[in-house]
């Protein structure tokens, strides 16, 4: 079923995404490493005036800061390849630990998130396209273009304000609860924290799936197969399921897919404002304390992260719809 | 079979600043079909043909207003009945591989027009009447060859008992065999005693098969004859355009006429030819002739003998 000009086809694009990495690579050390933040200052904080400038060198030496950038960027480079990626100096691990344990936080938010804003978005578009220009698709349409152009930070921070600070109903932040200890955290009190910042990613995820399928659907109902299909006396909810659905979801899947980008960026923009401790929020901190080899190892995840999203979108394409199976005509 | 009285359909169009415009694209048309014939409609791009179809099977759309009677077994054709007879009494026959569902294997597409009994078995039958094998069931509609594709779309139509097919445009830039073999399925499907209506804008496709042709211009019918009439210098056919269609033949005079036809029929302007009609007098340019018997025929002209 599978041949190998698909094979050729992946490997091509891991081969593109691995240059694209290489370059990253270089831009970012080259961009951090020129940035103002003086990365001592930064992690030294507040006690600025209370340590000498021989503790500051010292300091700049223990993390290699005292180096000239080549060497630095050398030395980075070989962490990478040894896979730790360095060490965070605000967390004082290996970044890759950092990255994996953050990243897990994340992708429980940016999960719900995305299965959620998927389903919905998906359901929203049909139902639009089906009342195409009735009120009911003139509020989807409305609600759609308007949460398009919603920043994510200001509609999580007003959900913070009337839900949970008004009514009470969710924390105010964080992933678990304040002063609990680590083994005492429950489920429930995870999902109890979850709930808002997901909720946040969702509202505004859904926009573009909905006018994305809204618009396919409309396209295919006024497809010619469908105008076939209701001469041969299909009509109603059946001919949507057998046609309809057949037809637009494919493309809404993969749309999800490639929307990674997208999602990611929403949540870190989520997790700085509901103080979730995911992978979004550690990316604010690197930038702003100078964690020089953590903000680079976060681009090249959330590069690979996007990439991974994008292949898989191209990957179900190839293998699901008949047009670009290839190989597997009589 | 089927007959078409004073058909009319239009559409309504928004102008700048809101002004509705309603366009008459078809206006006062007539047609009949008997059991067992063939009546081959023939006209140029956007005469109004395919509409004419789309008003038969009730899938005209939305913003389109349709006046006049169609019978179909003598009564009257309503939304009602329409819904209840089209894919299977009343099958229709599409212009190309396109109108099938692109992501389901066309096995089970044509079952769909399969109303009752063993779907499956009924399915296998008809393909295999058209030389279908079983590879085809689970072929999808990018993988079938033209021909393949003619003979699913045919075998769609018979597989639910169609009594009357309207087939628009069956055979457009196909290979002249598989012209023929389409046609020749169309005939057969006539002998047994189905009323066939088929639309084209080829003269040639129609003067093949049909046994009498209905030319379309401008949405309104003016010329109904046997085909026996299309013969020699046109003598015996009755509208100047038909005559003009005839001898624009390649095996004819290959000599075609200057000029085209308007869109749609604006009110009280007269007969839609005028001004390609070498015949043309004055109540041509002031009133619409009225559609009226000549020798076996019907033509929609003053001076038509
Ligand atoms: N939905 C619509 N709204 C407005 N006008 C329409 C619509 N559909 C068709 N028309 C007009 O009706 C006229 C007849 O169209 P129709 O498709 O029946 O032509 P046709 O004879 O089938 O042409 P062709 O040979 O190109 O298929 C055309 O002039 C077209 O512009
Ligand atoms: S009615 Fe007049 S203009 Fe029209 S075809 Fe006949 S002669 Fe020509
Ligand atoms: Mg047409």
């Amino acid at each position: 079923m599978i041949n190998t000009s698909f094979f050729k086809l992946i490997l091509m694009k891991i081969l593109r995404v691995l240059s694209l990495l290489m370059a990253l690579c270089f831009i970012s050390f080259f961009l951090v490493s020129h940035s103002p933040i003086d990365p001592v200052q930064a992690y030294v904080g507040a006690d600025m005036t209370r340590v000498g400038a021989e503790q500051r060198d010292q300091i700049a030496k223990h993390w290699g800061l005292d180096k000239p950038p080549v060497e630095r960027f050398l030395l980075w480079g070989k962490s990478i390849l040894k896979g730790d990626m360095g060490t965070s100096m605000i967390y004082r691990s290996p970044v890759s630990e950092v990255i994996k344990q953050r990243f897990l936080a994340s992708l429980a938010l940016m999960g719900i998130a995305w299965i959620l804003s998927g389903i919905l978005g998906f359901i929203m578009g049909i139902i639009a396209a089906m009342m195409n220009g009735s009120w009911i698709d003139k509020i989807i349409k409305w609600y759609s273009l308007t949460l398009a152009s919603t920043p994510t930070f200001w509609l999580g921070l007003l959900l913070l304000m009337v839900l949970s600070v008004k009514f009470g109903w969710f924390p105010i932040g964080m992933g678990v609860p304040a002063g609990v200890l680590a083994e005492e955290v429950t489920l429930a009190n995870r999902i109890n924290h979850i709930i808002l910042p997901a909720l946040t990613l969702s509202i505004t995820g859904v926009a573009n799936i909905a006018l994305h399928t809204r618009q396919k659907l409309i396209d295919v109902l006024e497809s010619d197969y469908i105008l076939y299909a209701r001469a041969k006396g299909e009509s109603g909810f059946k001919l949507l399921l057998r046609h309809g659905l057949r037809n637009i979801a494919l493309p809404a899947v993969t749309l999800q897919f490639a929307s990674l980008s997208e999602l990611f960026g929403g949540s870190v923009l989520a997790e700085q404002v509901f103080s979730y401790p995911g992978l979004g929020q550690a990316t604010v901190q690197a930038g702003l304390r100078g964690d020089l080899p953590l903000l680079l190892g976060i681009v090249l995840f959330s590069a690979l992260f996007v990439f991974s999203g994008n292949l898989i979108a191209d990957i179900i394409y190839k293998l699901v719809d008949p047009r670009l199976k290839e190989g597997k005509s009589i | 079979m089927l007959e078409v009285n004073n058909l009319s359909i239009s559409f309504i169009q928004y102008e700048k600043g809101l002004k509705q415009k309603t366009i008459q694209v078809i206006s006062d048309l007539n047609i009949k079909i008997s059991k067992g014939e063939i009546l081959a409609i023939v006209g140029s791009s956007g005469s109004g043909k395919s509409l004419l179809a789309h008003a038969i099977l009730g899938i005209l759309p939305k913003n389109a207003l349709m006046s006049g009677t169609i019978l179909y077994d003598g009564r009257e054709l309503t939304t009602k009945r329409q819904k209840k007879l089209r894919g299977n009494e009343i099958a229709f026959i599409p212009q190309s591989v396109n109108f099938l569902d692109p992501l389901m294997k066309v096995g089970s597409q044509v079952r769909s027009s399969v109303s009752a009994g063993e779907k499956k078995e009924k399915q296998r039958k008809i393909f295999d009447r058209y030389s279908l094998d079983s590879r085809t069931d689970s072929l999808f509609p990018f993988q079938l060859s033209g021909g393949m594709a003619r003979r699913v779309l045919v075998a769609s139509a018979v597989v639910g008992g169609a009594k009357l097919i309207v087939a628009d445009e069956p055979t457009p830039g196909l290979h002249p065999e598989v012209v023929n073999e389409t046609l020749g399925h169309l005939r057969e499907l006539a002998n047994q005693g189905c009323a066939i209506l088929l639309i084209t804008h080829d003269i040639g496709t129609a003067l093949n098969v049909a046994d009498s042709i209905a030319v379309f211009y401008s949405g309104i019918t003016i010329e109904i004859s046997p085909v026996s009439d299309f013969s020699g210098k046109g003598e015996s056919l009755r509208h100047p355009y038909t005559k003009a269609l005839w001898n624009a033949l390649p095996q004819n005079d290959f000599n075609p006429i200057d000029g085209f036809q308007p869109s749609h029929i604006e009110q009280h302007s007269g007969c839609p030819f005028n001004s390609r009609c070498t015949f043309k007098s004055s109540e041509c340019v002031s009133k619409l002739p009225l559609i009226r018997d000549v020798r076996f025929g019907k033509v929609r002209c003053y001076h038509a003998t």
